[in-house]
């Protein structure tokens, strides 16, 4: 394997996405990252000189919406699932940012 | 000698688009729905969900960036910004990274008698996030996804402004340029307007760049300057004290008037910007930016030299009627109407600002019509009403936009210049007070004074008191 990936980056990577993953769990992932590396390595073998990075794979632009409100009080569906809920709102842990 | 520093700001500002609905779906925008109420899978982010774009927004960012002088982007992209927080259900937010829609503009600013200009690196469509209520008793934050998804436009700025006036001043020319075109009501207290401050102090003529850091939570002008002084300030004794500035993002207190590191570059967020699969790329022809340089009204500098030329009035009333679009539209408007360019500018000028500043209101807020006002302004002029009512009317006026004519009409207000009428009103006055009359006769000229004071009254002012007073003289002469 071409790619390593150290316990920092393992620990960076768990701060990101906010995730507390025991020894065990770190191990596996570590492993699991190391192959999608690997993978992109393989990708890099090729040669792309000149060609254009694709974000889109059907030739279509230009799609809009007219500036018009059709949608009504969505507000029961989004809350459907609201583990906690206060004042019509979601309530979660204290976040200040 | 103390050394001199620079200090070197530039500026992200956050615009809040005017459209009906949201930047990929039909949810409304409109401020203050109760929590979550203009919500959709789309914008609370729910698996399967499509986002489409609002072309009013591409149209309003095109209009921005052609009014800062910048090259629109003929192919454009949005990005997936991804970031983890309570107020962003997506875990990403769809912005512009790689191909932001305008770039290499730049505004003209005036501080004092010199001009400069300031560049402006790029400009971006993205989506503002959903809003987050502490509720300091139980230690909790509601999250309202209401205005999740409102289109906004960042503008990002070269660091070319050395002083908290010249970035007042750019904030300034960029709600000019934005009211102007209808874009976004820009009110900064209310959020519609948000300011990052990036800012680096360095030794006066070095040509690099200090460390910089940014600051967050301004929300008022007073704020964004109190900011500036307090951030330079503490970066310039950190530098005196040989200690080095870390880059990092500071949330500003202005209570405390002190900022506060919120993160540092070691703990900086990794975006993972990636191109967003969901959008399909927007292209920009030559036809479809002609139209809308062609919708383009006349901005502020225009209109601000063609009322020097057009219209008899001062620069000063001139650059204070022109600092809000609805303030000149009235004024064009109403000085076409009544041909009186000057009382439309004075009723503007005194008693529209004294109302505004007693009401708390911004010019943008005032209800009256143009026509009214210059209904008002020939009923005035043709001497229907005196001084006193038309003041009194156009506080009616102000207040509900009502018809001035058929206002005095129905209230019995305009001057009487029926001399039978005022005659008969006058001997009564003279009968009912015989000893002023008497003083007056008598050489005590402030005596006729309450006489012209009764007769007003009995009028219930609606007499010319100069008529009022030269009839008087006649008939005691």
């Amino acid at each position: 394997m071409a790619n390593k990936i150290s316990d920092e980056t393992m620990e960076y990577v768990g701060i990101l996405a906010k995730l507390r993953l025991s020894d065990e769990e770190k191990e596996n992932a570590k492993s699991d990252m190391e192959k999608m590396l690997d993978y992109i390595d393989t990708l890099n073998e090729l040669d792309t000189t000149g060609v254009e990075p694709m974000s889109h794979v059907f030739p279509v632009n230009n799609v809009f919406r007219e500036d018009i409100v059709e949608n009504g009080d969505g507000s029961e569906d989004t809350l459907a699932n609201a583990p906690l809920k206060k004042e019509q709102g979601f309530k979660v842990p204290k976040t200040i940012g | 000698m103390a050394k001199q520093y620079e200090t070197v700001i530039g500026l992200e500002v956050h615009v809040e688009l005017a459209t009906k609905t949201k930047i990929f779906c039909s949810c409304s925008t409109s401020f203050g729905g109760a929590p979550n109420t203009h919500t959709c899978p789309v914008c609370t982010g729910m698996p399967g969900s499509l986002p489409v774009l609002n072309k009013q927004v591409v149209e309003y960012a095109i209009a921005i960036g052609l009014a800062a002088n910048c090259e629109i982007t003929r192919m454009c992209k949005f990005d997936r910004k991804n970031y983890f927080y309570p107020d962003n259900p997506q875990n990403y937010q769809i912005s512009q990274l790689y191909l932001p829609i305008a770039r290499n503009g730049y505004v003209e600013i005036e501080t004092g008698d010199t001009k400069k200009k300031v560049r402006i690196h790029e400009m971006h469509m993205e989506e503002d996030a959903g809003k987050l209520v502490h509720d300091e008793w139980d230690d909790t934050s509601i999250v309202d996804y209401n205005r999740s998804g409102v289109p906004l436009v960042e503008i990002v700025s070269e660091p070319d402004m050395r002083s908290a006036d010249e970035v007042l001043a750019y904030l300034e020319k960029l709600r000019l340029i934005i009211q102007y075109l209808g874009a976004s009501d820009c009110k900064l207290q209310e959020g519609s307007m948000r300011a990052d401050v990036n800012l680096s102090v360095r030794e006066m003529g070095s040509g690099k760049l200090g460390t910089r850091t940014e600051m967050k939570n301004l929300n008022s002008f007073k704020a964004i300057a109190r900011a500036i002084e307090g951030e330079r300030q503490r970066q310039i004794e950190l530098l005196e004290e040989g200690r080095a500035v870390v880059q990092e993002t500071r949330r500003w207190d202005d209570n405390k008037e002190y900022s506060y590191a919120m993160r540092s570059k070691e703990d900086a967020q990794d975006y993972r910007y990636f191109p967003e699969p969901d959008l399909v790329p927007i292209v920009i022809d030559e036809a479809w930016i002609e139209k809308i340089k062609m919708m383009q009204p006349e901005l502020r500098d225009e209109k601000l030299a063609r009322y020097k030329k057009e219209y008899d009035i001062p620069e000063y009333d001139a650059r204070i009627i022109t600092e809000s679009k609805r303030m000149a539209d009235i004024f064009e408007k109403a000085a076409a109407i009544c041909n009186n360019p000057k009382k439309v500018s004075n009723w503007l000028m005194v008693e529209t600002l004294r109302l505004l500043k007693e009401s708390g209101m911004e010019p943008e807020g005032i209800r009256f019509s143009p026509e009214n006002l210059a209904k008002l302004v020939k009923l005035t002029d043709s001497g229907d009403i005196n001084s006193s009512v038309a003041k009194q009317v156009f506080v009616k006026m102000f207040e509900e936009n009502i018809d001035p004519e058929s206002y005095v009409k129905e209230h019995g207000l305009s001057t009487v210049s029926d001399e039978g009428e005022l005659l008969a009103v006058l001997e009564q006055v003279i009968a009912d007070n015989p000893q002023a009359a008497a003083d007056y006769k008598n050489g005590k000229e402030k005596a006729l004074g309450a006489l012209v004071g009764q007769t007003m009254k009995a009028m219930r002012g609606k007499a010319d008191p100069g008529q009022v007073n030269r009839r008087l003289k006649e008939l005691l002469g």
